[in-house]
């Protein structure tokens, strides 16, 4: 017995052991890129690198902040985000009840046609969506940002909250209806609000995803104004050449929402990996 | 439904007034869910299905971008073009590279780690959190972060020359085609290990513990309830880690455009990079569009691939 529990203790510690170098290794580059932000110029690249920075200077955040049009890049990717993510998860939304709640020609078939969106890369469409966006007058606008953000998310989002809804028992709509409720009062008032879990998982995931969006604001976007954070950080490195104290103060302002609402709200992230992924 | 508009139907024989109602219901009940669909089916259409049929039509022109210009229809030339390119083939050895050297590191660190952290213990969330933390920071600025730290001069060098005593740290890594692809593919692995990680823990979840326990009653050892337990338990998580990773590989482009841009000289252009510049740069919409439709068919037949694993998976379960 008393072998056992050694082995057993042995067995926690090597995991442990094991784990903790893994997260060491995943922790580091962001360490050093916060680190990196907190250095003045002639200190980014020296041999042996400093892990703390001496002397450590605010300068770069300081710089980013005021010189730079960083806020206006910042509040560009709020507004993109919000606007792209309350319409694409409530537009989904009610496309998924119809899917979930109705029978009616062509069901199938649309629903195959949204699923279609899931398998074909987003880079594949991006001559066309630029021909188009140049037809529609969206270039260098923010709509143009928001409108193709929202169509993108669409075919993910539907899928979500249709297997949501479909999992609602439909004896609540039927009483509903029974009490003379029409269509849009049992999606408003009873699917939405038994579905948060479901609707936070595909806001956050949205909200990510049009936060982080590149290639397509790189090539619709040229105007200085417009910029996004993605895009304004790129083009701050290209311009800045090896100013990497700047371009990592400016990366950190931009991941820390980020990582501040996937702390919040990681057990919805869970939840719409695993229903995303190993069911469907 | 006929149950109920029977009553409605005997009433609006009595009068004919409320047959008409009944009519205008029974009309906008019909038109109910299309009302639902229509916001997001016309945007679905406008701007992602009609997109894709004009990728694939644009593919079979010399497509001319300036107004008035007049684009021919040249067939299969610029698929012919693409196939008698050495940079396109370049770029699909490049995407091959990289998911050589990034989905299997993904694939079995990210299932070495939850195995490590299937049981429930105090300071599981936090590893898990530790692990998934690169999946949700932007592709650019974690592409910046890695140029960074594999400049000449960088974290990489430091390390491999000063800490592990590999090499005297001159390697200039993303000057050229193959030490680049390292780089890359050292991103790609490090930000996709917490997704493939958190894919299997939930998985491990559904494996029965009566299986494990009976399997070390009988004597087994670790490897061996690994092997007999739980890889068949979890082979449809498994399946789909792996696809969607080598899709991901096909996909490509932010990490390779920051880091490399496709240089030097196009040595580790990928096929989104090669596609983008072709595009946007040279301006040939056509030759891009021939290969994006490209990238498109072997990414629909890794799908559908999936999709036949996966049914074929549940029905045996089911």
């Amino acid at each position: 017995m008393r072998s056992r529990d050694r082995t057993r203790t042995s067995s926690v510690v090597a995991r442990h052991a094991l784990l903790s170098v893994g997260a060491l290794i995943m922790l580091t580059p962001f360490v050093y890129m916060v680190s990196t932000s907190l250095k003045s110029q002639a200190y980014v690249l020296t041999i042996p690198p400093q892990f703390i920075p001496n002397p450590a200077t605010i300068g770069n955040y300081v710089q980013v902040l005021t010189t730079q049009n960083f806020v206006t890049y910042f509040m560009n990717s709020v507004v993109v985000s919000t606007t792209a993510t309350g319409i694409s998860v409530l537009i989904s939304s009610m496309m998924a009840y119809a899917f979930a709640r109705f029978r009616f020609p062509g069901r199938e078939l649309l629903f195959r046609l949204v699923l279609v969106g899931l398998m074909v890369p987003a880079m594949m469409l991006i001559i066309p969506q630029f021909i188009l966006a140049k037809q529609l007058s969206l270039i260098d606008s923010l709509q143009g940002l928001v409108i193709f953000y929202v169509a993108a998310s669409i075919s993910l989002n539907t899928f979500l909250l249709r297997g949501f809804f479909a999992s609602i028992p439909r004896e609540l709509d039927d009483a509903m209806q029974v009490d003379g409720a029409n269509a849009w009062t049992r999606y408003w008032r009873l699917v939405m609000p038994l579905s948060t879990p479901a609707l936070a998982t595909t806001t956050i995931f949205t909200f990510l995803a049009t936060w982080d969006e590149f290639a397509w604001a790189l090539t619709i976007i040229n105007d200085p104004a417009k910029r996004t954070l993605p895009l304004a950080i790129q083009l701050f490195q290209g311009q800045n050449a090896t100013q990497w104290g700047l371009v990592f103060a400016a990366s950190v302002i931009a991941v820390l929402p980020v990582i501040v609402v996937f702390l919040i709200f990681q057990k919805y992230f869970v939840q719409g990996l695993t229903t995303g992924a190993v069911k469907g | 439904m006929i149950d109920s508009t029977r009553p409605v139907a005997v009433r609006a024989a009595e009068h004919p007034s409320a047959a008409r109602t009944a009519r205008r219901r029974r009309l906008a009940g019909r038109a109910t869910p299309y009302l639902f669909l229509a916001p997001a089916l016309v945007l679905f259409v406008g701007l992602i299905v009609y997109p894709m049929i004009r990728a694939f039509q644009m593919s079979f022109y010399d497509w001319k971008v300036l107004a008035g210009a007049t684009s021919t229809f040249i067939g299969f030339d610029n698929y012919a073009r693409a196939m008698g390119d050495p940079v396109f083939w370049r770029g699909l050895a490049n995407s091959g590279v990289y998911m050589a050297l990034s989905v299997p590191p993904q694939v079995v660190l990210g299932l070495l780690i939850a195995m490590l952290l299937k049981s429930k213990s105090p300071s599981q969330p936090v590893y898990r959190v530790l692990f998934y933390l690169p999946v949700v920071t932007s592709w650019v600025v974690v592409s910046l972060l890695f140029k960074y730290l594999f400049a000449d001069q960088g974290l990489i060098n430091w390390a491999l020359a000063d800490v592990l005593h590999l090499g005297d740290g001159s390697t200039s890594w993303l000057s050229s085609r193959w030490t680049a692809l390292i780089a890359i593919s050292a991103l790609g692995i490090w930000k996709g290990i917490g997704w493939s990680m958190m894919i299997f823990l939930a998985a491990l979840q559904g494996v029965p513990e009566s299986l494990e326990e009976a399997a070390l009653m009988d004597g087994a050892n670790r490897w061996q309830r690994f092997r007999v337990v739980t890889v068949p338990a979890i082979r449809p998580a498994l399946a789909f880690v792996i696809v969607m990773l080598v899709i991901g590989g096909f996909n490509v482009f932010t990490s390779v455009l920051l880091m490399t841009g496709g240089g030097p000289g196009g040595q580790t252009e990928v096929l989104l990079t090669y596609m983008y510049r072709q595009a946007f740069t040279n301006l040939d919409f056509g030759y891009g569009s021939a290969i994006a439709v490209l990238l498109t068919m072997i990414v629909l037949v890794l799908s559908l691939a999936q999709m036949r694993i996966f049914h074929g998976t549940g029905q045996e379960e089911g």
